[in-house]
């Protein structure tokens, strides 16, 4: 019997229509633009100015808190300038322009590709190389690896789950990894599994995956400590909680962290980032990216250089289309439309999805019908209408908390199945925000 | 090139509308429609295309004319309840208690109270139980107009329950009762007398799979009324078989399957939640066993759905889905 | 028959003489006491409820002042200083007078000045927007047009114009209670004096981009030049961030600013048309002007004109 979580979700089609596009690697060229937003917290300061020569993989900015991230250059040439740029939302964000010339890198890194087994590492130097390289989690939140590893100290991690379960539609970033490098995936969750303490690994793949499933397990082989478990296709099963109960059947308790149920959860891309910062020391510069759409006539799996613009992308992909209404960053269920073509890719850029018109209209919204599939589809167990209900009739908040509205995750499964095109998600990240604002402020009181 | 759409995720829809939904009830439908315009001849074909369009017209005009809103009959809502009206008339009413029922339905109930999702009661309940008090001889003579191709030798006289409830009040014991002879096979394939959608038990079963296969209900909610009404009536039976039918009878006549199936399942009018849905289901089937059994009208299905009507915002106040996360009581 | 009516009427005259002694004794012994003045200062309220005085509604705005030694703090900016003024004398309080306001939204990017850069899809309200994403204009500061404004305003007086695609507002109508400051999430909406003869001048930007980056998102945009700074002769403009603020406290209406802008960001309203004679550059404002007229005068600053 395959596993899947207990409460909620939808099954959208998976349309996983570029999985059998191989890896591409592409070309490095014109001008870079790397932000120092990358990772969640707090920007990174740059640490190089207009006119510096850099090499790939050098540090072109520094962590400036605990929660943030170093920053490397993607490419070699000349640090053009360090100024605001527009990113995907048109929200102006502190970049570094590198023209590209040549490609020179540092000199420490490992370009071959030998795969190292062996990890003479104690924890902190793991953490300390992950931090050092600008592993950020690449399942789309961009929380820095290395704080991921170091849980709290009255906190006990007892297993490590790796997330390989792509549940979006479309995306195939993560698919072409498990089947291309699966063994490198496998030594970067020991990696994370020494760094934390436990002796126990879990890779969490859909079964939509036949081929990642066959190759992941062929190569875990030679892991005893880590089993390849293969989940029913049902979004948001990536999700980290969904993906904890999933695995290993507990359910994180409403405000508590996901440590608490003792998993800790890392997505396969990390993992790959991970085996290449601590055996190989190579930063996090380049990740793999999905260029796909019905209306696209080809699909593609880049692997491409973090700072590269998505235009450049597309137009190596083949140029948008005439018919193309929307383009995404990521996937159709959280992926973010992109507002700026012009904005550079970032470290957790997993896909760019092109949509037309026709599949991604809204419905005109007509009245609830009360026919509750919002709640039979939300993963956290809440009301999705109710939630709506509350939030249209204004500030009330309490109502709103004690309905925990906190707990939404935002997979926009109740968007999805509503059948009078309600935009229940929109009205309750509104009051999310507002109640979390609430919330925040009564804890500093 | 054109400009790019912007908007907040998720940027994929599912393929349900609201439009979808009603017609999969009108289809669901179709076989018990069927069944009593072969039984009952074209004035069931009449009712239902009368109620259909006066119910939709009386939408269209309350909300053009009178509330001044986007007119929204394309949704179906309106063609769904004016089919159940229908089917909750005898099959030979005449076309203007049909029209009356269904403004009721309609302007009454439902669009007083904003229209669709916002109506507390069923609206097809509220026209039947409306015209049932208004017109109470119009609405329990079940003279049959004469079958359609003769299939079915022309009926005539009360239904099953109604005999029942009649032979019980002159002091008659059950078994003396002719109707509840009916056997089981007529009782589920065929059982003439009643409202012109309590004709074949068959047919209704058929609408409730195919609404099961399309998922456009759960079978929490019928299945709990039916179990509760085979358990109590089954009880009161067992206790004294001379003075209350058998469970099988009460499960399969009346209007308790269309009631069950398509009345108590309206979204809009029953609980959101499993457990709240459990609880109206339990709730109907003991009101209307009561009515039954106790009260001075042969059917109760109609009363009880319409009671339990009312629980609806409490139920849905006080039974929650289980939260994620949520620590279970027994360890 | 008789018997039964009168038995009927005599059982509910009882009842409803049980119940009325029942109901004042209950009334008596839980008798709020309340300060007489209270009802007072709320029946001269205008009893909007709208909270834009920051109490919590006319009753609460009462009870506080009646409470309070003095008049500081409270301000019905719906009845504004008239009903201000009879408050005070029902309390036997002195007050200050308040000059009075008008909301006005700072952002003249129209469809004409401003091009939309993308198409906007979801859920009409500029919060949902403002937390998506920058906008659908090269501008992140400006107007989204989504109308949270007009939804929050209780008194009809702040549209978005469709055809222009930025909220204006009807400054008859407004009370400047405040609520639209509140519901725009890009803070453009100031409360501003209403001025002399309902004449202003205000920066109609808040964009704090440079002015290249301002200039290329909208042609109406402050690009934070400083020409009007300094020009200003009483020193009310200040230039902070890339963007121009006219303090209305030290403005003196001159409207020498509103000549100088280059981009038109600084408009003046309601001022007389000025005369079609060639001005001379030292003659500011009119001071004998004629009746102002009842309508605003759509500011339209020709350069050419000069």
């Amino acid at each position: 019997m395959k596993k899947t979580f207990k409460i909620g979700g939808v099954h959208p089609h998976d349309n996983k229509i570029s999985s059998a596009a191989a890896t591409e690697i592409f070309p490095a060229i014109g001008t870079a633009y790397v932000s120092m937003a990358q990772h969640l917290g707090a920007p990174a300061t740059p640490v190089v100015a207009a006119g510096d020569k850099v090499k790939v993989g050098q540090v072109i900015a520094e962590p400036s808190g605990f929660i943030s991230g170093f920053v490397h250059s993607p490419v070699s040439g000349t640090v053009k300038s360090v100024a605001p740029r527009a990113d995907i939302a048109g929200n102006m964000v502190m970049h570094v322009e590198i023209t590209v010339e040549g490609d020179e890198w540092m000199e420490d890194i490992d370009r071959s590709d030998k795969i190292v087994k062996d990890i003479p590492y104690s924890p902190q130097e793991i953490i300390d190389k992950v931090k050092k390289a600008g592993v950020v989690g690449l399942g789309g939140a961009s929380f820095p690896t290395h704080v991921k590893l170091a849980p709290p100290k009255d906190k006990k991690a007892e297993c490590l789950i790796l997330n390989g379960t792509e549940c979006e539609p479309y995306l195939t970033s993560d698919d072409r990894i498990m089947r291309e490098r699966p063994e490198e995936i496998l030594i970067g969750g020991a990696i994370m599994m020494k760094a934390l303490g436990v002796d126990r690994g879990y890779v969490g793949i859909e079964e939509n995956k036949p081929d990642a499933i066959a190759s992941m397990t062929k190569a875990a082989a030679a892991f005893p400590q880590i089993q390849v478990v293969v989940l029913k296709k049902r979004y948001p099963q990536g999700g980290e909680k969904q993906l904890i109960d999933a695995v290993i059947g507990r359910q994180v308790p409403s405000g508590a962290l996901p440590i608490d149920t003792g998993a800790v959860v890392q997505n396969v891309g990390t993992s790959l980032a991970v085996y290449e910062a601590v055996q190989k020391n190579k930063p996090l510069i380049d990740n793999v990216i999905t260029v796909t759409g019905r209306c696209l006539p080809v699909q593609h799996n880049y692997k491409v250089r973090i700072g590269t613009p998505m235009s450049k992308i597309l137009e190596v992909a083949g140029g948008l289309p005439e018919n193309a209404a929307k383009v995404i960053s990521g996937g159709p269920m959280m992926g973010r439309a992109i507002a700026n073509l012009d904005a550079a890719t970032v470290k957790a850029n997993g896909a760019i999805l092109v949509l037309t018109a026709e599949e991604t209209r809204r419905g005109p919204e007509s009245a609830c019908i009360r026919c509750s599939k919002c709640a039979q589809a939300c993963p956290m167990g809440l009301e999705p209408w109710l939630l709506n209900k509350l939030s249209r009739a204004g500030g009330r908040y309490d109502e709103l908390e004690q309905e925990r509205v906190f707990d939404c995750i935002e997979c926009g499964c109740c968007s999805f199945t509503c059948p009078a095109g309600i935009p229940l998600l929109d009205m309750i990240r509104i009051s999310k925000a507002e109640v979390m604002k609430i919330i925040r402020s009564r804890v500093k009181k | 090139m054109n400009k790019l759409i912007v908007s907040p995720s998720p940027h994929a829809h599912g393929p349900e509308s609201t439009q979808r939904i009603m017609l999969d009830v009108i289809i669901a439908l179709a076989p018990a429609m069927l069944v009593s315009i072969l039984a009952s001849g074209w004035s069931v074909l009449m009712l239902i295309l009368v109620g259909v369009a006066s119910c939709v017209l009386t939408e269209f005009a309350v909300q053009k004319y009178l509330l001044k809103r986007p007119v929204t009959v394309s949704d179906l809502s309106a063609v769904v309840t004016g089919c159940l009206l229908a089917l909750n008339l005898p099959p030979n009413s005449p076309w203007w208690l049909i029209v009356i029922g269904s403004i009721v339905a309609i302007g009454v109930a439902k669009m007083s109270f904003g229209g669709l999702g916002q109506n507390i009661f069923n609206p097809a309940l509220v026209g039947r139980v409306f015209l049932l008090v208004s017109f109470p001889v119009l609405m329990t003579s079940w003279d049959d107009g004469g079958s359609l191709f003769g299939i079915v030798d022309a009926f005539s006289g009360a239904t099953p329950l109604g005999a029942v409830k009649e032979g019980l009040k002159n002091g008659m014991t059950l078994s003396q009762i002719p109707a509840d002879d009916l056997t089981f096979s007529q009782q589920f394939f065929f059982n003439l007398g009643g409202s012109a959608g309590e004709l074949s038990a068959i047919a209704l079963i058929l609408g409730f799979i195919y609404l099961l296969c399309r998922r456009v209900i759960k079978a929490t909610i019928p299945v709990t009324i039916l179990c509760t009404v085979f358990v109590i009536s089954g009880i009161f039976w067992l206790a004294n078989p001379e003075r209350f039918t058998n469970p099988v009878f009460n499960v399969f006549t009346g209007g308790l399957l269309l009631g069950a199936i398509f009345m108590a399942t309206d979204y809009v009018t029953s609980p959101m939640t499993t457990k709240g849905q459990i609880i109206f289901g339990i709730g109907i089937g003991l009101i209307t066993v009561f009515v039954r059994y106790f009260g001075s009208y042969p059917e109760g299905v109609s009363f009880a759905i319409l009671i339990m009507n009312c629980a609806v915002p409490l139920l849905n106040k006080y039974c929650k889905p289980r939260r994620f996360g949520e620590v279970k009581k027994n360890g | 028959m008789t018997g039964t009516i009168l038995f009927t009427i005599a059982c509910l005259v009882a009842l409803g003489l049980l119940f009325a002694v029942v109901l004042y004794f209950v009334a008596q012994k839980f008798k709020v006491e309340e300060d007489p003045r209270i009802a007072t200062v709320e029946s001269i309220l205008p009893g909007a409820n709208c909270g834009g005085c920051g109490q919590a509604g006319c009753h609460a705005f009462a009870e506080n002042v009646v409470k309070a030694p003095g008049m500081d703090g409270f301000f019905c900016p719906v009845g504004g200083n008239p009903v201000m003024t009879k408050i005070a004398e029902a309390l036997g309080r002195a007050v200050e007078e308040k000059a009075p306001m008008v909301a006005v939204v700072r952002c003249n990017g129209t469809f004409a000045n401003r091009a939309r850069t993308n198409e906007y899809d979801g859920y009409a309200s500029c919060k949902v927007m403002a937390g998506l994403y920058a906008g659908d204009t090269g501008c992140k500061f400006g107007c989204l047009g989504k109308g949270d404004c007009e939804a929050a305003c209780k008194f009809d007086a702040i549209h978005v114009d469709p055809e222009k695609g930025v909220a204006t507002v009807d400054q008859d109508k407004c009370t400047a209670c405040g609520a639209c400051v509140k519901a725009c999430p890009k803070g453009i909406i100031e409360l501003r004096a209403k001025g002399l003869k309902n004449r202003r001048v205000t920066v109609m930007c808040i964009n704090k981009d440079k002015g290249a980056v301002t200039r290329k998102a909208c042609t109406a945009g402050c690009i934070g030049c400083g020409k009007c700074a300094k020009t200003c002769p009483f020193g009310a403009i200040t230039v902070e961030n890339n963007v121009a603020y006219i303090d209305f406290t030290k403005c003196k209406l001159c409207r020498k600013c509103v000549d100088e802008c280059p981009t038109h960001a600084i408009q003046a309203v309601n001022f007389p048309p000025k005369p079609a004679a060639p001005a001379t550059p030292a003659a500011p404002a009119t001071p004998a002007a004629p009746a102002a007229p009842a309508k605003p005068v759509t500011p339209k600053p020709d350069e050419k004109d000069v």
